[in-house]
């Protein structure tokens, strides 16, 4: 992890009112790398990828892609930094309203002054890259959760983007979807030659393509490394974590009273 | 008993800090919108297609309620003016109701339930599919691409709709009028062309129309914006936004017409 980083997040901290979800932060996504960043449901993993995109801006600390300052970034110049961010969302986030075709050619249409049958051949380029070429006039209801996703996939990188964000990649996908999502994530990374930050907690799917391994527990990194060094990780969280275990550091109990109060069997409150 | 104040006191004392708050939320929302509408406002194609969506698949309710009221119209006021004996003054009450009041007034009404509900229902699932979201991370500012166009062509589609419902009614008036019920045909028209001024008739319907299109398509854009990403929460925005906007278009309408046509 010594190349140039292409996005570095610095202390940040960040809150939904008064419930704090971060709480100092320090993490490094270099170029050309596949970075995942993993911990249990409602850790802030997709909250640190809204604060790179500049969605949200942290309480405290800085958040900064190619040496800018998201937080600090005009209306323009942040629409100008997405311009060469792709983002694929937990359930595609297609344009309901759109053919498989028409979503691919959106961030196209929308950026580009190509001519309509340059658009077709990108699209249809993209849709090959991803195996749905014959799903073009296919409307999003009529695909798949791994079909959908893989549109999406295409769509977010119509751009050839510098930065990509996989939100949940791998969630409800039966395991050859699953297998070709993963595939798809490390081939267009090194193709593009493009950053990318998958946001996940499918261990196993993600340990076999990414370069580097962050664990969030409780709005902080609880362990960090190469998949190597996670797998043989002796730390309690990771080696939780990694196994899937219920009873560990990590909480499976959201905090509440005791079972004996709350079933009447203690003092009633 | 006091504790039962305390709790009443503190309940409405909520309401109203919410109520402020949204108030707050909707006045920014409104700048927002039109301080990005320049890009909209560029893409005709956008435009015809919201003025579509908003106004075009609007048509057969405006059409047949512009036509059932310009026959109860006719009916009604056929019989109170024959009365007076001036039944040949038909043409000019069925016109100078439809459109002065309930051209604006109902088709506006009927807006709200079919085109605003619609317009709630598609931002407020965009939203909570993170349909708008994507956009924004895709750099194509939903203000401009979605939410910009809906509200011009609303705007833009209300007071076609309004005149559209006042023909109709007035054809619905004369088809009552001249043709079941046997007043003269020349003094229906007459009559009408006679009583209805272009400007302080028409034009001021026109304006209502205008008026009544930007609050409803406002009121529905900013409840899909700000619903709940849930089933539920799309559903109460939909219904809040039938009741506002039917409310708003008939407090409106009183203060038009208090400044329109009776000089207050």
């Amino acid at each position: 992890m010594s190349s140039e980083a292409l996005v570095e997040l610095d202390a940040v901290e960040f809150a939904y009112a008064q419930r704090p979800i971060l709480k100092g932060v320090r993490m490094r996504f270099p170029r050309g790398s596949v970075v995942a960043i993993m911990g249990g449901s409602g850790c802030g993993k997709t909250t640190l990828l809204r604060l790179i995109g500049g969605q949200l801006r942290p309480s405290k600390g800085g958040v900064r892609v190619e040496s800018q300052d998201v937080a600090g970034l005009s209306h323009g110049a942040l629409y100008r930094l997405r311009r060469r961010m792709g983002m694929l969302f937990q359930f595609g986030a297609l344009f309901t309203d759109l053919t498989v075709f028409d979503n691919v050619a959106f961030p196209l249409r929308e950026h580009t002054s190509l001519s309509e049958t340059m658009i077709r051949d990108l699209v249809l380029m993209k849709l090959q890259a991803v195996g749905l070429r014959g799903a073009a006039q296919l409307r999003p209801a009529e695909l798949s959760g791994g079909m959908a996703r893989r549109v999406a996939l295409a769509r977010a990188v119509a751009l050839d983007p510098m930065l990509i964000m996989y939100d949940e990649p791998f969630t409800g996908l039966d395991p050859i979807s699953l297998g070709v999502i993963a595939n798809l994530i490390r081939r267009l990374n090194d193709a593009l030659g493009a950053t990318s930050v998958l946001v996940t907690h499918d261990v196993e799917a993600s340990l076999r393509i990414v370069d580097y391994v962050y664990i969030l527990d409780g709005g902080l990194i609880v362990a960090e490394g190469t998949p190597e060094q996670i797998r043989a990780s002796a730390e309690p969280v990771v080696h939780q974590f990694v196994h899937g275990e219920a009873d560990g550091p990590v909480g499976f109990h959201y905090p509440a009273a005791g079972l004996a109060q709350s079933f009447g069997m203690g003092e009633r409150p | 008993m006091i504790g039962a104040l305390d709790a009443g006191l503190r309940s409405l004392g909520a309401r109203v800090v919410d109520g402020v708050w949204k108030l707050g939320c909707a006045t920014r929302f409104t700048g927002t919108l039109l301080a990005r509408s320049a890009p909209a406002l560029r893409r005709p194609q956008l435009l015809l297609d919201q003025v579509h969506f908003t106004g075009v698949l609007s048509l057969i309710i405006i059409v047949v309620s512009g036509l059932f009221v310009g026959l109860v119209l006719g009916l009604q006021g056929y019989e109170t003016l024959k009365r007076y004996g001036s039944a040949e003054a038909l043409g000019t009450l069925v016109a100078l109701a439809l459109v002065r009041e309930l051209g604006p007034v109902v088709a506006a009404l009927l807006f709200a339930s079919r085109a605003g509900s619609a317009i709630t229902a598609k931002i407020g699932i965009m939203r909570s599919t993170e349909q708008l979201s994507a956009m924004e991370m895709m750099a194509v500012d939903p203000y401009s691409r979605v939410l910009a166009p809906i509200f011009w062509g609303g705007a833009i589609s209300m007071p076609l709709l309004a005149a559209i419902f006042s023909a109709c009614g007035v054809f619905g008036g004369y088809l009552i009028g001249v043709v079941v019920l046997g007043v003269d045909s020349g003094a229906f028209w007459s009559q009408m062309q006679a009583a209805v001024d272009v400007w302080d008739d028409v034009g001021n319907g026109v304006i209502k129309s205008v008026v009544f299109g930007v609050a409803v398509t406002l009121i529905a854009l900013f409840e899909g914006w700000d619903a709940p990403p849930t089933a539920e929460g799309v559903s109460y925005a939909v219904t809040r936004t039938v009741v506002t906007s039917a409310l708003a278009v008939l407090a409106l309408d009183f203060v038009l017409t208090s400044f329109m046509f009776t000089g207050v």
